[in-house]
């Protein structure tokens, strides 16, 4: 009688080991899983784009012609078009984004106006990129096509600055959610003080706060960047598509995340396909390093 | 004198907080002018008939989205079914592993791999299932959704988790109660609400996607329900229509969007419901 119930507990303690052995590795293949797909984006990218690698080599960076038909690929204008709509957008969106981020940081906190700025900007960044696209060609399109008569340049109505306006409110709710992070971080004693010798909130936030806060708020800008590098679909829409190298903000461009977007089902050769994923994988490289910056710098300033 | 120079100080205060206010609401303006036509131009649109319907061709009038949101179910239903059970038991070990190697890496990759432009996502899918299979899926398209929602889904359980105090897990097995069993009835019940609202909103994100299914998905203007077959999605019917010359596709267009827009609402809706209902409480 003894024997047998100590032969089920063996039995039942095995039981137990295997269900743990199981659920632990489970656990870890989950976590490993992560590396892995990491790495495999990684890998595939570079791998596929080695025919590119190979044919264009640096040209593909300064290399002003996109030719599928002859194989000339050079992607200077893509770049040339990424760099001036990010950059652009990050201008814009600037003092919506410190203003937002200094409304829910500082002066508002809790109570009412805080909740609808906290709703209005988990509703932007909810909104999604093809409706914001939708909602450009609606509105800004013709608003732009109409400034562009009166300046007496060609009206395309779509171009560099409409991207530019459309990415810049895209991005706002990730920087301003950066922005009311770091403002939070403000370590109190500093603003007690500075209270207590009879600075207003403005001083406050001029002489404390926003020294305080520079590269927090920088960091908020490499996150916004790397967002705003990738953002595909609306900027497709109303960036007029044109591969040739931007000479003004009204022109039609080509970031690379939309040329990807347009050409990618075309591509009829495997070296035109290539090309493409090259494009992605410059685009993950630099998003990656934005990324990382962005938040080794809010690490750095959270455990201050 | 020094009244006089306090007065000004406070006033410029005032002006300053009005500014800010005024650029915020500057800031909400495209938002209300685009949710203001949507529901607008949606309401006109939306009948039975659009939600039941297939497209018809152009000239012709009425016509549905029912294709697109039959599509949209599916992917999104993929995306969940790959990425819940992954993230949960990813995040699980981050938060209860933490410190060690495999973990800190696998927590940088996750954020590293929130962080990759959602195309490059659509290429990875691409070649990783579209190129093998030979043609475009409906599975490829769930599977580059699900590559989304692995690090929120992830991320969110372990930040949840972490919140919960040891002491929970310490009775537990105190009392003789074996790990994998702590876990999964005492310590992820205790965070479900987190770990929920992590998934819905992980899903609402997907819901909106468009650039992955360029290439993977793929659109078809037919109802599909096969997974080896490409299927039409509602934000990809959103682009081909905002995009095409015609007014009815651009009519339906606003109609998909408003019905889009209003899933990833209600979905929303009840992220913040499920927070404020099932609280991590200690």
């Amino acid at each position: 009688m003894k024997i047998e119930s100590a032969k089920q507990k063996q039995a039942s303690d095995w039981r137990l080991g295997i269900a743990e052995k199981i659920f632990n590795s489970l656990m870890s293949n989950a976590a490993i899983l992560m590396i892995i797909l990491l790495s495999g984006i990684f890998i595939t990218l570079l791998y596929s784009s080695i025919p590119s690698i190979k044919q264009s080599g640096l040209g593909f960076i300064y290399g002003r012609v996109w030719d599928p038909v002859t194989n000339q690929f050079g992607g200077l204008s893509f770049l040339v078009g990424t760099i001036i709509t990010t950059f652009l957008a990050l201008i814009i969106s600037f003092p919506f984004s410190i203003s937002l981020g200094l409304i829910l940081g500082e002066y508002f906190k809790k109570g009412i106006v805080s909740e609808i700025f906290k709703n209005i900007i988990e509703l932007m960044a909810g909104v999604p990129s093809v409706i914001y696209g939708f909602g450009a060609l609606y509105f800004l399109v013709p608003a732009i096509r109409h400034i562009e008569t009166h300046l007496g340049v060609p009206a395309y109505g779509v171009g560099i600055l409409t991207a530019s306006i459309v990415l810049a409110i895209m991005i706002v709710p990730y920087w301003a959610s950066v922005a009311r992070e770091v403002i939070n971080l403000a370590p109190n004693d500093l603003k007690e003080a500075s209270y207590a010798l009879g600075a207003t909130r403005f001083e406050l936030i001029r002489y404390i706060i926003l020294p305080f806060t520079r590269s927090g708020i920088l960091a908020g800008m490499m996150l916004a960047l790397g967002r705003a590098l990738g953002e595909t679909m609306a900027v497709t829409m109303v960036i007029g598509n044109n591969n040739v190298l931007p000479k003004g903000i009204f022109d039609p461009s080509n970031t690379m995340a939309s040329v990807i977007a347009n050409e990618f089902t075309e591509a009829t050769s495997d070296l035109y396909l290539s090309a493409l994923i090259e494009i992605a994988l410059l685009l993950f490289v630099v998003s990656l390093i934005f990324n990382l910056l962005g938040r080794q710098i809010i690490k750095r300033m959270a455990s201050r | 004198m020094a009244k006089n120079k306090l007065n000004s100080r406070i006033f410029k205060d005032r002006i300053f907080v009005s500014i800010l206010l005024l650029i915020g609401c500057i800031c909400a303006l495209p938002l209300v002018l685009i949710l203001f036509f949507i529901v607008k131009q949606g309401i006109n649109s939306i009948s039975l008939q659009f939600l039941t319907h297939l497209p018809k061709p152009v000239g012709e009038k009425g016509g549905g989205v029912l294709n697109a949101i039959v599509g949209s179910l599916m992917l999104i239903s993929m995306a969940a079914v790959i990425s819940i059970p992954i993230g949960i038991l990813g995040g699980i070990y981050l938060s209860e592993k933490k410190g060690t190697k495999i973990a800190n890496l696998a927590r940088s990759s996750a954020e590293i791999l929130q962080g990759i432009p959602s195309i490059v996502i659509g290429i990875i899918a691409y070649l990783w299932i579209v190129k093998p299979m030979g043609h475009f899926s409906a599975l490829s398209g769930g599977i580059a959704l699900g590559f989304m929602m692995l690090p929120v889904i992830l991320r969110t359980t372990e930040e949840t988790l972490n919140l919960i105090p040891n002491s929970i897990k310490e009775a537990s097995l105190a009392l003789g109660v074996p790990y994998y069993k702590t876990i999964l009835r005492i310590i992820l019940p205790c965070g479900i609400s987190g770990i929920m609202s992590g998934i819905i909103i992980s899903l609402a994100r997907v819901a909106g996607e468009t650039a992955p299914l360029l290439f993977t998905a793929f659109g078809n203007p037919y109802l599909n329900t096969n997974i080896n077959r490409p299927v039409q999605s509602l934000p990809l019917i959103i682009f081909n229509y905002a995009t095409s010359p015609y007014d009815d596709w651009k009519q339906q267009a606003w109609g998909a969007s408003f019905v889009l827009l209003s899933f990833i609402l209600i979905i929303s809706v009840v992220a913040k419901f499920v927070t404020r209902r099932w609280r991590v409480q200690f």
